[in-house]
């Protein structure tokens, strides 16, 4: 493998992480009304969220960076190409990443809801905007031969890359109720099952159509098995959340759904890097396509990367992981109650 | 205004934003921090609830840090795209090790701190919040390789058929004599801007709350903290300071010419303290003058010889071709003096306000309680200062000496994108700073929170820990 593949890799890698583990605070995000009829609930909700929402975000900052010095010609034409959504996403993740922190240092219903508000469309817009991002990456957009993208707003809303936006964002929402459904109990985690029930079909039908017409546009056998997995893996974790006995052993398992959305996340992105290998931004005149030679970084500086990549990433899976098990216990209403006394 | 103008203003006024946040992160994380050690190694309860009070403020203050942070990222490849692909090959390598070493050690561990207090233990939690603190200095150092890398570049060499950066030495860069100066000098700046927010809020508290009252000794404590933490940090400024202004005199020597408006070459050089020029600000009309003080601050000699604009102009012509290399000197001129003034002021404050605190005495002045409740105000002012002299100085490059800033801003962007962007994050971040000082604000007039006992390690679950 060569140091441009193995960054391809890594960078593939780095996105799968972020929609993986972003993907299901966004859904917390949405639901949040959906599930919090009351304070408390929506407590309950927030706070399941609230010890790795931040450090999840952190993955969407290492993947651009690492575009950034390892594939500098795709930072550059892809940030200044996919302006007008990427400002979209920024406001909606400050204004959501405030709202977290701020809705509960004052006891006022008003200024709750207003922050409420901030959380849901700040998780809403990300979840639908990533996926139209992402959809214009695979189908690829049109650029001139300096690789400055000569498109604009219209270009870039295509059926394509909107079906892809409703697939991330019913499967966000998806993941994020299965999220919720393992890590609370009581009236929060019966409604998480219930939306899970009914935005899930909508999740994997969507997903079906788009991974199906990628395969038949740009389609290789390894994207094409990983869509397969990724729908196998949706359709598993929403049998799981059927309620238990309905479907032998798998059913009522909130472990299993939560690990089929997550599965059928990653699955989905590494097939959509899968397909647009060797490119990393394909152009619509072929000619002028960003692939993981012409934008690349040189060596040196992806080897000097490489080898920072490979002595830290251990340390930071591995304190991630600590803190998920450290508030791995599932949060009722009795745990807010008990906290507001 | 045109694309680059905008996309200009856009970068200095997140930029500025975004850096008032940063120093009070740094600075507090770590007095934090302290109070924590003081309070696991003494048993104190004071230490606690001090604890607790400055973490909230710290909190959030930290969220405002993050949340602009992320626009910074952003910015390059959006509305500086010729910038990235130019110097992506060096400069993208310090952010991505930014990420995966800083933000996600300050953002999990932080994560822990908050929702892990009874819940971790006593040790470990401990632990957490010194891990995020060391998260935010190791960010600031490899953010200001960066930008060192723009001010001095180092470790490189420009491909001849791309015309672009490569990165040919990445120790050069990260210790870059720029950078090894500016980052002990930026962190001095945090603690001056943390020190000075703890010492006023305490002597606020001071001043409300009588001798009596139970909180006087835990916030006597804090002033303390702050005033010599104030101290401290200022005696670290100028020492950094003054040699940042020697490797800035032999780096950059248009932009210690621009600091003092120097226009013709002078040895020995005296440092003006205030200039009133003529209208198009070619000649000066009255000045205060410190004899010889310049020469001593750029080269470290009372007779040194310091370059004057006209001259380095010249030299810079022959160099790079027909251009000004001239940065605008009304700005480079009043921020680096408002740069030291106001800092300077910060340690001065901070000395009246120790003396008032001597031997067990409280402070009756209304005066002075004002001069200090005003104390974090003057390093957060400073702190812009000393960034946008920093900037504004190296004009018109963007990398010295090698890519114009002209040369920088997205082609593929229009000035309607970047004027849009730029009033939704000026009209955001005006929205958000109000939230935020009135949050601060309620925060600070809360007090400690004396009611509930320190949650006691090994105690599972404890319900204080869901903090939203």
């Amino acid at each position: 493998m060569t140091l441009t593949q193995l960054w391809f890799v890594i960078i593939a890698f780095l996105w799968l992480g972020y929609f993986v583990l972003e993907g299901f605070d966004f859904g917390v995000g949405i639901l949040l009304p959906y599930v919090g009829r009351d304070e408390t609930d929506r407590r309950v909700a927030i706070n399941t969220i609230g010890p790795v929402w931040d450090g999840n975000e952190v993955w969407l900052i290492v993947a651009g960076a690492s575009i950034f010095a390892a594939f500098p010609e795709w930072y550059a034409t892809l940030f200044s190409g996919f302006y007008l959504p990427l400002l979209l996403i920024l406001l909606a993740l400050i204004g959501r990443g405030v709202a977290f922190e701020y809705r509960g240092k004052r006891d006022d219903a008003r200024w709750r809801a207003r922050w409420d508000f901030a959380i849901v469309a700040g998780s809403a817009l990300p979840a639908l905007l990533w996926g139209v991002a992402f959809g214009n990456i695979v189908r690829g957009v049109p650029l001139d031969a300096r690789h400055e993208f000569v498109g604009n707003l219209a270009t870039l809303l295509n059926p394509y890359a909107l079906l892809f936006g409703v697939t991330t964002l019913a499967l966000f929402t998806t993941h994020g109720a299965m999220f919720l459904a393992l890590k609370t109990h009581g009236p929060v985690r019966d409604r998480a099952r219930r939306a899970a029930l009914r935005v899930g079909p909508v999740a994997a039908l969507a997903a079906v159509c788009f991974l199906a017409w990628t395969q038949v546009r740009t389609g290789t056998l390894l994207s094409g098995l990983l869509a397969a997995g990724a729908a196998v893996a949706l359709l598993l974790g929403l049998a799981a959340t059927l309620p238990a006995g309905r479907l032998g052993p798998l059913s009522g398992r909130d472990g299993v759904a939560f690990a089929g959305t997550a599965a059928a996340t990653g699955l989905a992105v590494a097939s959509l890097f899968a397909a647009i290998y060797p490119d990393v931004l394909p152009a619509v005149d072929p000619a002028h396509s960003l692939t993981i030679t012409n934008a690349s970084a040189t060596g040196y500086t992806l080897r000097v990367m490489s080898w920072v990549a490979l002595a830290f990433t251990p340390f930071v899976l591995a304190y991630q992981t600590w803190s998920y098990w450290v508030f791995r216990r599932r949060l009722g209403r009795h745990d807010i109650a008990e906290a507001a006394e | 205004m045109d694309t680059l103008e905008l996309a200009r203003w856009q970068f200095g006024v997140t930029t500025v934003y975004h850096f008032l946040f940063v120093p009070l992160t740094i600075g507090l994380s770590f007095l934090v921090a302290g109070m924590q050690t003081a309070w696991v190694r003494t048993g104190g309860e004071r230490w606690y609830r001090l604890t607790r009070f400055y973490g909230k403020l710290f909190l959030i203050n930290f969220a405002m840090g993050v949340v602009t942070g992320i626009v910074q990222e952003f910015q390059f490849g959006m509305n500086w795209s010729d910038y990235s692909r130019f110097v992506g090959d060096v400069f993208g390598a310090p952010l991505a090790i930014e990420g995966l070493l800083a933000f996600f050690l300050e953002s999990t561990f932080l994560g822990l701190w908050i929702f892990g207090w009874g819940r971790l233990p006593k040790r470990v939690h401990l632990a957490c919040i010194w891990l995020a603190a060391v998260g935010t200095a190791l960010s600031a150092y490899f953010i200001l390789a960066a930008n060192s890398f723009m001010q001095h570049p180092v470790g490189y060499h420009i491909n001849p058929a791309t015309h672009r950066a490569e990165l040919t030495d990445f120790w050069a860069v990260m210790t870059n004599s720029t950078n090894l100066v500016t980052f002990p000098h930026t962190l001095a700046a945090s603690f001056l801007t943390g020190g000075g927010l703890l010492a006023a809020v305490a002597f606020w508290h001071l001043r409300t709350r009588g001798r009596d009252d139970e909180q006087h000794v835990a916030f006597r404590s804090a002033a303390r903290v702050g005033t010599v933490t104030v101290l401290i940090a200022a005696v670290a400024l100028a020492v950094t300071g003054d040699i940042q202004g020697k490797i800035m005199t032999e780096q950059q020597p248009m932009k210690m010419a621009a600091a003092e408006a120097l226009y013709d070459t002078e040895q020995p050089a005296s440092f003006s303290i205030v200039t009133v020029g003529s209208l198009d600000g070619k000649h000066e009309v009255y000045a205060i003058k410190v004899p010889r003080l310049l020469s001593f601050l750029a080269t470290g000699s009372f007779d040194g010889k310091v370059q004057g604009i006209n001259n380095i102009q010249a030299e810079y012509q022959k160099l790079y071709g027909p251009g000004s290399y001239t940065p605008i000197i009304p700005v480079t001129y009043w921020s680096f003096r408002l740069m030291i003034g106001l800092g300077m002021l910060a340690a001065l404050v901070a000395i009246i306000a120790l003396w008032a605190l001597r031997r067990g005495r409280t402070p009756r002045s209304r005066i002075l309680y004002l001069l200090i409740v005003a104390l974090p105000l003057l390093p957060l002012a400073a702190n812009s200062f000393g960034w946008i002299f920093t900037e504004m100085g190296r004009q018109p490059w963007l990398v010295f000496g090698q890519l114009r800033t002209a040369d920088g801003v997205s082609p593929a962007v229009s000035g309607g994108e970047v004027l849009t962007s730029l009033i939704a994050f000026a009209a955001l971040y005006g929205i958000l700073a109000v939230v935020e000082a009135g949050l601060l604000l309620r925060a600070i007039r809360g007090g400690l929170d004396t009611a509930a006992a320190p949650p006691e390690p090994g105690d599972g679950e404890h319900p204080v820990a869901f903090a939203y």
